[in-house]
């Protein structure tokens, strides 16, 4: 293969990642135009989708589950909450950075303790991680406001020009910012030389560790940088919300992020973020219909999922795309 | 010749069962031996033992002169010391090409990078091609490595051990459960290997064995119970006992 033909082939994936983020700014445009007076719920679910999103690097690419990331965005949002209540950190963009440093350190403190188990072993280490973060947000009343919540968060405009508004339109133009930001530094990620170091530990750690690779040491590497991601979705939601409760670092939050994973499929990032809007406003959505069965609801779209669709609605819909394109281009070939 | 790879005095014993006794081996570069033995010879412990997934109980492991007892498993591939595996370990959503690659960044030094994708990398995307092209890999170096042939498969263990460009290369059974049609394809790949490169292939098949070593190191029993040129092997009074046991002095005598 000449050296032009590789940097063509180079480049597919590239536009395939401009196709993404494009589409990303296209749901969040029509999100803006047609539930203008949902702008809360949508940001709520951008945070939501970043901390997805940042457990799909560690159990969707590095093959790690866990039932506690959930600590790692209550780390950012917590973070960026008392920065701004005790240490006047005030304006939005360093309360995120507040939230993405505080993120990739939990993540490296929660990287560092689970990968001393493994398999059921390392659930376990998760979901106890989740609960020490919990309780420790608990205790600390004097700086979390413990079970009340830490209120009294107020962001400074953004970019000293625009304020948060009632309407959260601001918070919400932000975190559109944050998640195509995010994502478009991801796919970066994931296909860099360490991130397909990351794919093949996810399918043999013992051939990797063949190859005169750390495995651990990638590993508490991709677990800090899924911090930092987990921690922006954190901090946004503080910025946004303008209050942390300890839900934000519960074993509950943890779960259903797991759950919005395999719902959207693992692996892609894109199906991350599928996973979360569907579970999110499908949620929303049934929950207001039928408020007393839906939780019912949403078990059986989910079984139907696992049953139906074992690679997320992402992965199942990017695998027929991919069928109808081979079969395109085939009968496209046959007739030339 | 200085020995590039040597083994000295290794022990280890499992409970009671002493699965390699006093173990002594050298190899030269560009040595081909070939390690055999009956089944339950400890072979498959005398690998775990040179490359750091056991520990001895006593002895010693050097490599190119530096005594490498002490480090672990993946510091001894980092110091040249390479294997293969018996049952094929691939990353089955990977293409060939993939596979090559990453093993070319880890050897360079760049494996940890969090920019860039490799197929802009113009001098790690011609080496992993050039390699995948000289084993006869190149039609299927874009499939994932899932959808490819078993022996294709085995080839693309030899391809990836030497993208980490070894001192010395542990064979482990490198045509184990290739179909006979595919054999003649592993041992040009088995020939083509570097000149300078020192080979340890453990083998059962002895045609196999018999083409390519040019010494042959027989275990028994966790023992080194012969260690010489093939010619010798197969009239040696141990070895027959080794893997005929006591008909081998039956025949003797008749």
């Amino acid at each position: 293969m000449t050296g032009r033909r590789r940097k063509a082939a180079a480049l597919n994936p590239l536009l395939r990642d401009v196709a993404g983020l494009a589409a990303i700014v296209a749901v969040a445009v029509a999100g803006y135009w047609l539930f203008p007076d949902n702008l809360a719920l949508l940001t709520r679910i951008i945070a939501m989708a970043l901390l997805v999103v940042s457990l799909d690097l560690v159990t969707g690419y590095c093959g790690v589950a866990t039932l506690g990331h959930a600590a790692l965005f209550g780390a950012g949002a917590y973070a960026a909450g008392i920065g701004a209540v005790h240490f006047g950190v005030t304006d939005p963009v360093a309360m995120v950075a507040v939230g993405l440093v505080a993120g990739a350190l939990a993540g490296l403190v929660a990287g560092v303790v689970m990968l001393r188990g493994r398999g059921l072993g390392q659930l376990v280490l998760s979901i106890a991680i989740v609960y020490l973060f919990h309780e420790a947000a608990n205790k600390a009343s004097r700086w979390t406001g413990g079970s009340d919540g830490l209120a009294g968060i107020a962001p400074d405009p953004l970019l000293g020009l625009f304020g948060f508004d009632l309407w959260g339109r601001t918070a919400y133009v932000f975190g559109v910012v944050l998640l195509v930001v995010v994502v478009a530094l991801l796919r970066v990620l994931v296909r860099s030389p360490f991130g397909m170091l990351c794919r093949g530990i996810r399918q043999d750690p013992v051939r990797v560790a063949a190859m005169g690779a750390s495995v651990d040491a990638a590993l508490v590497r991709m677990f800090a940088i899924s911090g930092a991601v987990a921690g922006v979705g954190g901090a946004l939601n503080a910025v946004s919300t303008q209050v942390v409760g300890l839900d934000s670092l519960s074993f509950t939050t943890s779960a259903e992020a797991l759950v919005m994973l395999v719902l959207g499929g693992a692996g892609s990032l894109y199906g991350g973020l599928v996973g979360a809007l569907a579970f999110m406003w499908f949620e929303d959505f049934v929950s207001s219909v039928n408020p007393f069965h839906w939780l019912t609801v949403v078990g059986a779209l989910l079984i139907a999922v696992v049953l139906f669709a074992p690679a997320g609605l992402y992965g199942t819909a990017a695998r027929l795309l991919g069928r109808l394109g081979a079969w395109l281009g085939a009968r496209l070939g046959a007739r030339r | 010749m200085s020995a590039v790879f040597s083994v000295a005095g290794l022990n280890k014993a499992f409970g009671g069962l002493t699965v390699a006794g006093d173990i002594s081996l050298s190899l030269a570069a560009g040595d081909r031996v070939a390690l055999i033995g009956p089944n339950g010879a400890g072979k498959t412990t005398f690998v775990n033992l040179v490359t750091g997934h056991l520990a001895p109980d006593s002895g010693r492991v050097a490599l190119g002169g530096d005594d490498i007892t002490g480090l672990g498993p993946t510091r001894r591939v980092r110091a040249g010391l390479v294997r293969t595996f018996q049952v094929t370990r691939l990353f089955d959503d990977m293409t060939p090409r993939e596979h090559v690659a990453l093993a070319v960044l880890q050897r360079t030094g760049r494996g940890g990078r969090l920019v860039g994708a490799f197929e802009a990398m113009d001098d790690v995307a011609a080496e992993a091609d050039a390699l995948l092209d000289s084993l006869g890999l190149a039609e299927v170096a874009g499939r994932p490595a899932g959808e490819i042939a078993y022996g294709q498969r085995r080839l693309l263990e030899i391809a990836l051990a030497l993208a980490l460009k070894p001192r010395v290369l542990l064979l482990d059974e490198p045509a184990a459960g290739v179909p006979q049609a595919d054999t003649p394809r592993i041992e040009a790949a088995l020939a083509g290997l570097p000149p300078e490169l020192a080979v340890l292939m453990i083998e059962h098949d002895m045609d196999l064995v018999f083409r390519f070593a040019r010494r042959v190191v027989v275990l028994a029993a966790g023992r080194i119970v012969f260690d010489g040129p093939p010619a010798d092997v197969a009239a040696d009074a141990r070895v027959r006992e080794a893997y005929l046991g006591n008909y081998a002095h039956g025949r003797g005598s008749a």
